[in-house]
C-alpha cells in the first residue's frame, strides 16, 4: 500500500521520572518526507527523535513502522519492547548523532561494515563492496583505511552517515548532526544531507539551521513543552508562523541573519 | 656486622629450588588464567541488564575483596574437607583462594573499564541494530581492555606474588622450598635472598614488556 506512512506516531509520550518530556506526539511520516524539527533546547525534540528508533523507550503511545506497530501492548502498563524486535526496527530506521559516535578502534571501512557483517551477517567481500559504495556517496572513498582519529569532524560525521546508510534504512534520523562541528565544517555535512533529501530519502532532522530547514525540508515542525506547536510547509511555518511561540523562537534565531 | 655470605649452600640445593620454581609458575598460570576469566565473567554479570545476575556478582566481589586470601586458603585446606567427603590438595586449595580473590578484584577492574566507555558507543551500536551482547563483544570490550591493561598488569603481578601464600599449606613453591633449605642449612639470609631475586628476575622483564605493549597500543589510538 503506497499511501501507508513509513512511520505513524500516535500519542507518543516519554517521562523521565516526574519530568514529562513528551506529552503526546502525533505524526505521520510519508515516503519521501524531509521533516525538520525545530524548537528551543528542552522542548523535547531530541527525545522525540530518539524514541523513534528506541534509543529511548517511550512510556506511552504507539509507533507504527511500515504498517507494524512496534512492541506488545500490556494492560495498564507501557508497551513492552523486546530487544529482538528493536534490533529489526533499528536496521530500517538509521540514526546519525550529534557526537558522531564512530567506533575509534575500527577503520572507517570497519565502522561502515560492522552492521552489515555482525547484524546482517553479510560476508566480508560483499560488505566491503557495499560499504565502499556508501563511502563514495559521502565523498570519503579514499579514507576507507584510516582510523577515525585521523579525520576532521565533518569527515567523521559523513562516515557516520555512511554507516547508517549501509543498512539501507527506509528512514533516517539526524539528531543535530552539525551542532558539534566547527562552523567551516558544517557545509560539507549539510551538502551530503541535502543530497540525500534530493534523492527522495525519507528523513527527520532535528536542527538549529533554520535556513537549511527552509531550503531542504518539505515539512517543518515546531516543538515546545513536549508537544507539536505548529506544523506545515516551511514557507508557512518559517515565514508566517501563526503560533506566538514559533514567532518568538524564529525572531530570536533571525536576530543575526542578514 | 661481619657476616660471611655463602650462596654455595643454596646452590647445593638448586634441585629443590627448581622444583619450587616449577611449583610457583604452575600455580601462577592457573590463577592468572582462571582469576582473570572468572573476573571478566563476574564483571560482566555485575554490569548485566539482568538483576538476577547483578546482585550475586556484587555479593561475590564484596565477600572475596574483604576477606584475606590466607584465610580463604586455610578455609579450603583445613575446613572444607571436614564439610565435604574428600581431601583437597594444597595446590587446589591455594589456587582456589588466590583465584577467587583475584576474580573479585579484577571484576572491579573490568566493570570500571567497561563503564569508562562513552555511552555514545553503546548508542551507535544499538542504532545499527546490534544486540547488547555483540556491542559488548565487538565495540565496548576491545576499547575497555586497552584502558584496563595497566590495572590488569598490576593484578597479574599481585597474583604472582600471592602465590607465596601457598607455602603456608606446604605447597612446594619457591618460598616453601627456600624455607626448607634454610632450615636444613641454617642459612635463611642466603635462601630468602635468592627467592627475592628470583621473583624480581621473573617479574621485572614481564613488567617491562607490558609497558612496551601499552605504548604500542596507545599509538594505535
Amino acid at each position: 500500500m503506497s499511501d501507508e506512512p513509513i512511520l505513524r506516531i500516535r500519542g507518543l509520550a516519554k517521562s523521565f521520572g516526574d519530568n514529562r518530556v513528551l506529552r503526546g506526539m502525533d505524526l505521520d511520516v510519508k515516503q519521501g518526507d524531509c521533516i525538520a524539527i525545530l524548537g528551543a533546547s528542552g522542548s523535547g525534540k531530541s527525545t522525540f527523535l530518539r524514541c523513534l528508533n528506541f534509543m529511548e523507550i517511550p512510556t506511552g503511545g504507539e509507533v507504527t513502522h511500515a504498517g507494524k506497530t512496534i512492541g506488545t501492548a500490556r494492560p495498564g502498563k507501557p508497551r513492552l519492547y523486546p530487544e529482538s524486535e528493536l534490533t529489526r526496527v533499528r536496521q530500517k530506521v538509521g540514526m546519525v548523532f550529534q557526537q558522531f559516535n564512530l567506533f575509534p578502534h575500527m577503520t572507517v571501512l570497519g565502522n561502515v561494515t560492522e552492521g552489515l557483517r555482525i547484524v546482517q551477517r553479510m560476508d566480508r567481500a560483499a560488505a566491503d563492496t557495499r560499504a565502499r559504495a556508501e563511502l563514495d556517496r559521502v565523498g570519503l572513498a579514499e579514507k576507507a583505511d584510516e582510523y577515525p582519529s585521523r579525520l576532521s569532524g565533518g569527515q567523521k560525521q559523513r562516515v557516520a552517515i555512511a554507516r547508517a546508510l549501509a543498512l539501507a534504512p527506509d528512514l533516517m534520523l539526524f539528531d543535530e548532526p552539525t551542532s558539534a562541528l566547527d562552523p567551516e565544517l558544517v557545509g560539507e555535512v549539510l551538502t551530503v544531507i541535502r543530497g540525500l533529501a534530493e534523492e527522495g530519502r525519507t528523513m527527520l532532522l532535528v536542527t538549529h539551521e533554520v535556513g537549511f530547514a527552509y531550503h531542504v525540508a518539505n515539512r517543518v515542525i515546531f516543538m515546545a513543552d513536549g508537544l507539536i506547536q505548529e506544523e506545515g510547509p516551511p514557507e508557512l511555518v518559517l515565514k508566517s508562523p501563526q503560533n506566538p511561540r514559533t514567532q518568538a523562537f524564529l525572531a530570536r534565531h533571525k536576530q543575526f541573519e542578514f | 656486622m661481619d657476616y660471611t655470605w655463602d650462596f654455595g649452600s643454596v646452590f647445593m640445593y638448586r634441585e629443590a629450588l627448581y622444583t619450587g620454581l616449577v611449583g610457583t609458575l604452575r600455580i601462577f598460570v592457573i590463577c592468572l588464567i582462571s582469576g582473570l576469566s572468572l573476573g571478566l565473567a563476574v564483571g560482566l554479570a555485575r554490569y548485566s541488564v539482568r538483576r538476577a545476575l547483578r546482585w550475586p556478582a556484587a555479593a561475590f566481589i564484596e565477600f572475596f575483596r574483604n576477606t584475606p586470601v590466607l584465610v580463604q586458603i586455610f578455609w579450603f585446606y583445613f575446613a572444607f574437607p571436614i564439610l565435604a567427603p574428600f581431601d583437597i590438595a594444597p595446590l587446589t586449595a591455594a589456587a582456589l583462594g588466590i583465584t577467587l580473590n583475584s576474580a573479585a578484584f579484577s571484576a572491579e577492574i573490568f566493570r570500571g573499564g567497561i563503564q569508562s566507555i562513552d555511552p555514545g558507543q553503546w548508542e551507535a551500536g544499538r542504532a545499527i541494530g546490534m544486540r547488547h551482547r555483540d556491542i559488548m563483544r565487538r565495540i565496548v570490550l576491545p576499547q575497555a581492555i586497552r584502558r584496563m591493561l595497566p590495572a590488569l598488569t598490576n593484578r597479574g603481578i599481585e597474583i604472582f606474588k600471592m602465590t607465596t601464600l601457598a607455602s603456608a599449606i606446604a605447597y612446594a613453591e619457591l618460598l616453601h622450598q627456600a624455607r626448607l633449605i634454610a632450615s636444613i642449612n641454617y642459612n635463611p639470609i642466603e635462601a630468602y635472598t635468592v627467592v627475592a631475586l628470583a621473583f624480581f628476575a621473573i617479574l621485572y622483564p614481564i613488567v617491562r614488556a607490558t609497558y612496551a605493549l601499552e605504548r604500542r597500543m596507545a599509538r594505535g589510538d
